[in-house]
């Protein structure tokens, strides 16, 4: 019935989220919040030479925004700046269009059951949008996906 | 309450024939995602029945024109229904006259109109406003804006784990500072009814206007105005089985007569000039521009509909349904009432452990029940219970037990997915 979206590696990442813990030596982070849900997250990035060395985050929320920024922070791990600001679109486009899913994305793809649920899609995107804005700029005032 | 009123409410309770009143409305005979509607969020907005529904298609169909301007056959019809929904909710609320009732667009509206006519005329730096903890963001903002403007203060009435009012806290915060007491009948988040008359009351004899958001109220319990004697009461219309976009701001006589207009325009004058302009008398005065006129036409069908079937009539099955509800929930493990003051209406909130509310609203959705998730327009409530939303399932008097049954049969099944 709903397992398109509530799929079983979304089930896991939600009940034990990984690299969810804060982080002292953080080089960037920022404050993503959805007033309409109250879900609630902290992005600590740590980025060396260009490169995300380590990311965490802290927070509550329900499972889908919860195993989403569990699983994004299993997916930056490593990549440049560059190549995690265009891993942030291809999921922009995952969960918003009806375009053809993109493989680059990794485990990530389990989230295209979101494009069926669009109240649901801001509660997959809150980690997104809260590492865009810890990318952009050293203090990186609080984004709110409304 | 007493065994006795109980029991006296469990018996007409059994005469309520829901499945008859079920027919009056159309939307319960869908189905959502394949499984039979389940509407438990009435506290957001009610369903309509056919009564309200075929009154506007009528007006568009055969009487549109606007009102109170012309003198043609369609304008004199269109005026005489949209006019004749005050009489009806003067009857509804027993209101002394129907001069004191003013259409605005809801109770959001209505409170706004009072915060910035009756507040920015009385209120002054190092006045004192008191609401609740358990205040809609609507009855919480706009006095915030009043009190920033005026360089007034904000006080707050506390509640308990119940989420009740401490009446006794509320004595203590009453001075002769005190300008206004703002505070809910019954609270959306919670369910709970407040001593609304205990409180006008006090507030009156510490020289305070009242003001009491019945947006909760109006559909579930009696309201009597003759009898509470608020300054201000407001209420919706689409809560009421009415249409949205429409609702009734009751105000004192000398406090309206007193109070500068809301908004100026066509309708709310009785002589323009450049130099000067003479407003009209109440209720047109608060009146500015061409109404939601299709709006009030319905809503005057949806309280001559609640009134065949009887407030009290209503209050007493709806009663017997929270109770019924109360019991079932309670009986699932994990889950945790937020809310459950002695006196309630309506409202069943809920945290369930280990599963977020917005993911218990999709997976109840994909069954056909329809609840709420979130703060509710709450924030400081889902503050106070330390949750960030909860899930809240509302009812109406056509709701049936059956439908509790279903949704506590749909929290089994969330909870095997979260297994």
């Amino acid at each position: 019935m709903v397992h398109d979206l509530y799929q079983e590696i979304i089930l896991d990442h939600s009940k034990r989220p990984r690299n969810c813990h804060s982080m002292a030596d953080a080089t960037r982070q920022a404050d993503g919040y959805n007033p309409l849900c109250g879900d609630k997250l902290k992005l600590f990035v740590k980025i060396e030479n260009d490169i995300v060395v380590d990311v965490s985050f802290v927070g509550s929320g329900c499972a889908i925004s919860t195993a989403s920024a569990s699983l994004m922070t299993e997916s930056l791990k490593g990549k440049s700046r560059e190549e995690a600001l265009k891993m942030l679109d291809k999921f922009h486009e995952l969960l918003t269009t009806d375009t053809a899913v993109s493989q680059d994305l990794g485990k990530l793809v389990v989230f295209c059951g979101v494009r069926d649920y669009p109240a649901r899609v801001k509660c997959a995107t809150l980690a997104w949008h809260t590492l865009k804005s810890a990318l952009g700029s050293d203090d990186a005032e609080p984004v709110s996906t409304e | 309450m007493s065994t006795l009123s109980k029991q006296v409410k469990a018996v007409s309770a059994a005469d309520f024939d829901v499945e008859r009143i079920r027919e009056d409305f159309p939307v319960l005979k869908h189905n959502i995602h394949g499984k039979p509607l389940v509407y438990l969020d009435s506290a957001a907005t009610a369903q309509k029945p056919f009564a309200v529904i075929d009154a506007i298609r009528r007006f568009h169909e055969v009487d549109c024109a606007n009102i109170h301007r012309g003198v043609h056959e369609l304008s004199q019809r269109s005026t005489a229904a949209y006019e004749e929904t005050r009489a009806k909710a003067k009857r509804f609320l027993n209101a002394r006259s129907k001069d004191q009732l003013i259409f605005v667009r809801g109770t959001t509206e209505g409170i706004n109109l009072v915060s910035n006519s009756w507040g920015r005329q009385n209120v002054k730096a190092g006045d004192e406003i008191i609401i609740s903890a358990m205040e809609h963001h609507s009855n919480i903002v706009p006095w915030q804006l009043l009190c920033q403007e005026k360089d007034a203060k904000l006080r707050v009435i506390p509640m308990n784990e119940r989420g009740e009012l401490l009446m006794q806290e509320y004595e203590k915060l009453l001075n002769p500072s005190t300008r206004m007491v703002a505070v809910t009948h019954v609270s959306n988040a919670l369910g709970t009814i407040n001593p609304v008359k205990q409180i006008i009351d006090m507030a009156h004899a510490a020289g305070a206007v009242t003001l009491i958001d019945g947006a909760q109220a109006a559909p579930h319990i009696t309201v009597d105005l003759q009898a509470l004697d608020p300054d201000f009461y407001t209420f919706s219309g689409h809560k009421v089985v009415g249409p949205t976009g429409i609702g009734i701001l009751y105000g004192r006589k000398s406090l309206l007569n007193a109070m500068p207009p809301y908004q100026g325009g066509g309708d709310m004058i009785k002589v323009v000039t450049f130099e000067k302009t003479t407003y009209a008398d109440l209720p047109y005065k608060f009146e500015a521009g061409t109404p939601n006129i299709a709006g009030g036409i319905g809503l005057g069908a949806a309280l001559d509909y609640i009134g065949h079937l009887g407030i009290e009539a209503i209050a007493a099955y709806e009663h017997a349904l929270l109770e019924y509800g109360t019991e079932a929930l309670s009986r699932i493990p994990g889950l945790r009432l937020i809310g459950t003051a002695r006196e309630k209406a309506s409202v069943l909130s809920f945290v369930m452990e280990g599963i977020h509310p917005h993911d218990i609203g999709t997976l109840l959705d994909r069954q056909g029940i329809a609840v709420r998730t979130g703060h509710h327009c709450a924030q400081p409530v889902m503050d106070f219970f330390d949750v960030p939303a909860t899930t809240r399932a509302s009812l109406a008097f056509y709701n049936t037990f059956g439908e509790i049954d279903a949704l506590v049969a749909g929290l089994q099944k969330v909870k095997e997915v979260f297994a």
